[in-house]
């Protein structure tokens, strides 16, 4: 089991590198430079700014020392930041995102999964149909919908809340609620549709034969066996929305890493850009190392890495 | 199961605190004045030296004062007092009041020169440093762009209240200049406490000498504004705290004003904008010294002829165009704006005409004519031969919804008219602006702002060789008059010159103008007292906010 671990630390990292060498070589293919202004800048400036980037150093050595700084953590300077680096930056907007990012998670886990399986349960009932049909809706309207329609309709007409600052704890409600609608309907269609493959299994049957009560067999066997799926998904959304998204951002007007890292490709930040990538890249490749962890807390089968009798 | 219950309790307690820590600020019932303005996107910078935006431009400009004050097109006096320009025209003083920066401490000339000199130093890597060519200051032209010593600079300091500079021609629109904040006094304790302007946006650190000082810097959601006791016109400052924004939606903007929390905003969504303009007193427009325009790629030999240049510049209807994006810009018939006021007081473009373009499609009928005389001259067998010829050609803009907008009406304009059928094609920003200086294309859109107030700020870019002369092209006697324009000492011939060198330039038709930018806002009425400098920047310094 130790072994597994450590060729999976070991890909992680191997992944890492990879995507660190294509992102650089991919942002030197990209055409436009940072520098590129309205008025051309004089060239001794230019000659200035490319010196203090190290953009005049030849390719490999600018690509070493680039992979050098990411063990160390440091991105170097943003282009368009003057002055801050982009470790800072991080350090500064990801909070945000990772607030609401927590928040849409936790909402998703604590609605979406108890939805789902109350639609199992009921199935074929008003509370199912009521629930899906919901559920439907959120995973064919896309979050910036939701989230423009939650502007205009809260902020706008009613005035209930303040359509921007996450000063009170009410403005967090359109962000959370725009960031996490696809993900909780989606969710609760899992779930619901992964409970109704379980419910059906034999040994179901066996298990309330054999005199458990309802609520046991449900618990014990039902739902552990049904969250394999959700806990899969899970994983990768998380590191989804804690990353931060650009047009929710954008919407609530939010200081986060999303928009941020959206903005900088369009400012040519090179070293934004790349910082970010790496960033996202390393949170996404811990959350699937993290699912396949907490798999094997709920399937012993997965932590023995090998077939057994149930 | 339990193990799973248990990591679940886990999370949630951890998101609980999360969440938590975020502390609720409830604003109390405030008796201050205080003004809510969308500043837009987060500045870059909002040090007067390396900015080069005009949202940064808003900001500085409340909360830094230079030499003489814009506001719509008037001088007022500033840092300086007053002011007088030798008979020559060569030399100009300032005399200082005895001011303070925001520290408490004197703000003197050597201020001025220090920050002046930061600004041309290629070390300081300002975007803005080429404007010092314009300023026509002895050496310092050749500080920014030849390795000149800084030394060699003629602006000098005889006493801490007065500076004296020497220009190499009489530069009618110095004085005013010098309220553009790329002219205001930086505090150099401030400037070396954080490299690269963070001093700027530190409310540790930054130290001002304009009505405002910041108090707070949230990077991208907003900024603090407070006014400044230092302020040598404090007594005349009414607002006591500005919160600015960085909302970049315009919606999200345009919903929170419609509700009461923001008082300004610098931009509206387009779609509301013809029912403003129409309805609301809140809505004010003004015109931008700017011109919207297309190039034609004049190394193609495809647009040698300069009949065709013309009847593809008649084949446009002006006013549709500027119906449609309904923000106050106006049909442009030439290439210099409204606004610039000639050595007899009278405006520039007005004096000009309309060169024959059209603002409508009166001229449709004219461009037929002139296409098929176009045709024969370049050697077609006839009009059907060079409509042919034209297919497929591309007219190139940077991706935006705007543009596109404008470009399709062209296109549609083009067909009805000419029978053209052309291609619209769109690049990202950064890769547009190589394109089109490399020349890679065949018609490109164009727009230029210029900076202060004279119209050679826009003429000059079409000199031979210039880096803005996107066209590529080249005209002698054009050259030669922008330089007798430049280096006359008279102002009456510097007009006279200007006003033939436009004549070349929409003789020519190295480009077509299409409209005239234009700035909009929308300002709650009991914001009152508000201000805007011909350059474009916003001036709360004599507002009231009355709610």
């Amino acid at each position: 089991m130790n072994n597994y671990y450590i060729k999976r630390i070991l890909s992680a990292i191997f992944t890492l590198f990879i995507i660190g060498t294509l992102t650089f070589f991919m942002m030197k293919l990209m055409p436009g430079g940072p520098f590129a202004r309205e008025r051309p800048l004089a060239p001794e400036i230019l000659a200035q700014l490319e010196e203090k980037y190290h953009l005049n150093d030849p390719i490999w050595k600018q690509y070493i020392d680039y992979m050098i700084g990411m063990i160390k953590f440091d991105f170097g300077y943003s282009y368009r930041e003057l002055g801050v680096s982009v470790t800072e930056q991080i350090i500064l907007k990801f909070p945000v995102s990772l607030r609401l990012g927590a928040l849409a998670t936790l909402f998703v886990i604590v609605i979406g999964i108890p939805i789902g399986i109350v639609s199992a349960l009921k199935q074929n009932t008003w509370v199912d149909q009521l629930a899906m049909f919901i559920a439907t809706i959120g995973v064919t309207i896309p979050g910036f919908v939701v989230a423009t329609l939650y502007v205009s309709i809260f902020a706008g007409s009613l005035q209930w809340v303040d359509a921007t600052d996450l000063d009170h704890w009410s403005s967090y409600i359109g962000p959370v609620l725009a960031l996490s609608f696809y993900s909780l309907s989606f969710v609760s269609r899992l779930t619901r549709s992964s409970m109704l493959e379980i419910l059906r299994q034999d040994y179901m049957r066996t298990a309330r034969a054999n005199g458990l009560s309802k609520v046991r067999v449900l618990y014990k066997h039902a739902l552990k066996n049904a969250l394999i799926p959700v806990v899969t998904y899970l994983g990768p959304m998380f590191a989804a929305v804690i990353t931060g998204s650009f047009v929710i951002e954008k919407v609530f007007s939010l200081g986060g890493i999303g928009r941020y890292y959206v903005d900088s490709v369009g400012n040519r930040d090179y070293t934004m850009i790349m910082g970010v990538t790496m960033f996202y890249a390393a949170i996404y490749i811990v959350m699937v190392l993290l699912v396949d962890i907490a798999y094997s807390w709920i399937d012993p089968r997965i932590r023995l890495g090998k077939k057994q009798g149930d | 199961m339990k193990k799973f219950l248990l990591v679940l309790t886990a999370l949630v307690i951890s998101f609980a605190v999360v969440a938590c820590t975020e502390q609720s600020t409830d604003t109390t019932e405030q008796q201050p004045m205080i003004l809510n303005w969308n500043i837009g996107a987060d500045p870059q910078t909002i040090d007067p030296t390396l900015n080069g935006a005009s949202d940064g431009g808003d900001v500085i400009n409340q909360t830094f004062e230079g030499l003489v004050r814009e506001v719509g097109g008037v001088i007022y006096p500033g840092i300086a007092e007053s002011w007088e320009t030798s008979e020559d025209g060569l030399t100009v003083t300032f005399h200082l009041r005895e001011s303070q920066w925001s520290d408490g401490t004197a703000l003197t000339a050597d201020d001025f020169i220090y920050s002046w000199l930061r600004g041309m130093d290629p070390a300081t890597a300002s975007e803005y440093s080429w404007i010092w060519e314009y300023t026509n200051i002895v050496g310092a032209l050749e500080a920014v762009y030849d390795g000149g010593d800084l030394n060699d600079v003629e602006i000098s300091a005889p006493d801490d209240y007065t500076i004296e500079v020497n220009l190499l021609y009489p530069t009618p629109y110095f004085v005013s200049l010098m309220a553009f904040y790329h002219f205001m006094p930086v505090n150099q304790t401030a400037v070396e406490a954080g490299a690269e302007g963070i001093w700027a946006k530190d409310p540790e650190i930054v130290v001002c000498n304009g009505p405002f000082m910041l108090s707070e810097y949230e990077a991208g959601v907003g900024l603090t504004l407070v006014k400044n006791p230092y302020y040598w016109n404090a007594e005349e400052v009414y607002i006591d705290q500005i919160n600015g924004d960085f909302i970049d939606l315009e919606t999200t903007a345009y919903v929170k004003y419609t509700a009461g929390d923001l008082d300004v905003l610098p931009t509206v969504p387009s779609a509301m904008v013809s029912a403003l303009i129409a309805e609301s007193p809140e809505f004010h427009v003004f015109p931008l010294l700017g011109t919207y325009y297309y190039n034609f790629n004049m190394d193609d030999p495809m647009f040698e002829n300069v009949k065709l240049r013309t009847a593809l510049t008649y084949a446009i209807d002006r006013s549709a165009i500027v119906e449609v994006l309904a923000a106050g810009q106006v049909p442009a018939t030439g290439f210099v704006p409204g606004g610039f006021i000639d050595n007899e007081g009278n405006d520039f473009a007005e004096e000009c005409g309309d060169y024959g373009i059209p603002t409508d499609d009166s001229k449709f009928d004219e461009a037929v004519t002139l296409f098929a005389e176009a045709a024969t001259e370049m050697g077609y067998a006839d009009a059907a031969a060079l409509i042919d010829a034209l297919e497929g050609t591309v007219v190139l803009y940077n991706t935006s919804e705007g543009h596109k907008l404008i470009a399709e009406m062209v296109q549609e304009s083009w067909r009805q008219v000419l029978g053209i059928e052309v291609v619209l094609q769109n690049q990202d920003w950064a890769v547009f602006q190589d394109t089109r200086e490399n020349g890679d294309y065949e018609i490109a859109r164009g727009g230029w702002l210029t900076d202060f107030m004279d119209p050679a700020g826009l003429l000059a870019i079409f000199t031979t060789g210039n880096a803005y002369n996107d066209p590529n092209w080249s005209n002698e006697e054009f050259d030669q008059l922008m330089a007798d324009a430049q280096s006359t000492t008279d102002i009456a011939t510097h007009f006279e010159k200007l006003y033939a060198a436009q004549d070349i330039l929409m003789a020519e038709l190295p480009v077509i103008p299409v409209y005239y930018y234009a700035d909009i806002y929308l300002i709650k009425d009991y914001v009152t007292g508000w201000g805007r400098s011909v350059l474009g920047s916003l001036d709360f310094s004599h507002a009231r906010v009355d709610r």
